[in-house]
């Protein structure tokens, strides 16, 4: 195979892994990384880093039009990244130190839990009860624009919801993933905040944590430019187009077959592990 | 006559901020395209070597040789350069929301902001 070709199969499957993960929300790390790895045999600290840099693009893409919206939750969104920030250091260095097959073995088990994550029925928490000292005190509760109008939320549990995203840095910054799931979870069922902030606000955390783990595989040569080209310009299209065609599509059984996909390539991740092969 | 001074709002950081990203990302991948081209006409026929990690050349990991590359018209390099422009996209979104909260009069924000930046800087 030549460079050439190479790089043409490279840009349609980041294409179609942008496109996928923009319309079902799961990301296009979490099928960048086995494409890599599993079908073109790349190592797998190269592919973290390709992954990594792909997750800055699209959030950084997709945030730019939440942030106009007025969904995000920004002073949230720089109050957390403290946290994940911390933990994506903390996980880029231990990355480079655990054996492939661990993080492959680790992947695996992410991928599994994301995949069932983008199933659960995620109900917005109606909750306008008192807020902590904590959230008043940094400024994070908030409203948000609904059809119905403005709606204001309350942000609980601000500790909780700060260490539940210090290990989504870490689990980032190891696997070069976005790690939206976990930042979702943390922020809805933990601080209890409305759905489509959580989801707009994660999102816009989503590059700065990225950018924080992406200084240190740049230093260890881990980012390397023939591989990132296509990733990053098939990711960013793919996105697009999923954007685009976002609200003329039902997503249900297409969510299904990705998670179904997901779920195979999971399992597929953990068996080479197991068996050392990657 | 006294101009009305327009206080500076947390909307009004909104809107530049997602100008910052956009702009950032477009030209990013801008520049990575055309180190693509170069790239391509240049290294298409040969053969992809990824199997076995062996680090990038000192010219990929620091500005100062990778700069001197890009002039000398390489495609690699180039790459390079637009993904520098990427990561440094969310980076200064942060320096921004410094100077804006700076401007609302928000320290504890500025604080926050602050740290946050000064740990992914002292990392790079």
């Amino acid at each position: 195979m030549t460079i050439l070709l190479f790089t043409a199969i490279l840009f349609l499957g980041a294409l179609m892994a942008g496109l996928l993960g923009s319309l079902t929300g799961l990301g296009g790390g979490v099928v960048l990384i086995p494409l890599l790895t599993l079908l073109f045999k790349v190592d797998i600290h190269y592919a973290i880093g390709t992954s990594l840099i792909s997750v800055i693009a699209t959030s950084s893409g997709a945030a730019a039009a939440y942030v106009k919206e007025g969904i995000t939750n920004i002073r949230l969104g720089m109050f957390l990244e403290l946290a994940t920030t911390a933990g994506a250091i903390a996980g880029a260095f231990l990355s480079t130190y655990l054996p492939t097959s661990f993080i492959a073995i680790l992947f695996g088990i992410i991928l599994i839990l994301s995949a069932i994550m983008s199933f659960m029925k995620l109900k917005d928490p109606d909750d306008t009860g008192s807020p902590g000292l904590l959230s008043r005190v940094l400024k994070l509760n908030g409203s948000y624009p609904t059809p119905a109008g403005k709606l204001s939320y309350t942000v609980r549990n601000v500790v909780g919801g700060f260490l539940m995203m210090n290990v989504a840095g870490i689990i980032s910054g190891l696997l070069g993933i976005g790690s939206g799931a976990l930042k979702v979870i943390a922020m809805d069922n933990v601080m209890r905040i409305p759905f489509k902030v959580s989801t707009t606000t994660s999102n816009f955390m989503i590059g700065v944590t990225a950018a924080a783990s992406v200084g240190i595989y740049l230093k260890r040569g881990y980012i390397d430019p023939g591989l990132s080209m296509p990733v990053v310009l098939g990711v960013l299209l793919g996105a697009f187009i999923g954007s685009k065609i976002l609200t003329t599509t039902s997503t249900a059984r297409l969510k299904i077959l990705f998670a179904v996909v997901v779920f195979f390539l999971a399992l597929e991740m953990i068996y080479n592990g197991y068996t050392h092969k990657i | 006559m006294p101009l009305l001074k327009k206080k500076i709002q947390d909307a009004d950081l909104e809107l530049v901020i997602g100008q910052l990203l956009r702009y950032g990302v477009l030209l990013s991948s801008v520049i990575v395209a055309a180190g693509g081209i170069v790239y391509l006409f240049r290294h298409g026929g040969e053969s992809p070597m990824y199997h076995q990690f062996k680090g990038e050349p000192s010219k990929m990991k620091e500005i100062g040789p990778l700069w001197q590359a890009v002039w000398r018209g390489e495609g690699r390099p180039l790459i390079q350069l637009g993904l520098l422009v990427l990561l440094a996209t969310p980076i200064a979104r942060i320096a921004l929301s410094v100077v804006g909260y700076l401007l609302e009069k928000d320290y504890l924000y500025v604080t926050i902001t602050v740290v946050v930046l000064a740990v992914i800087l002292w990392n790079l």
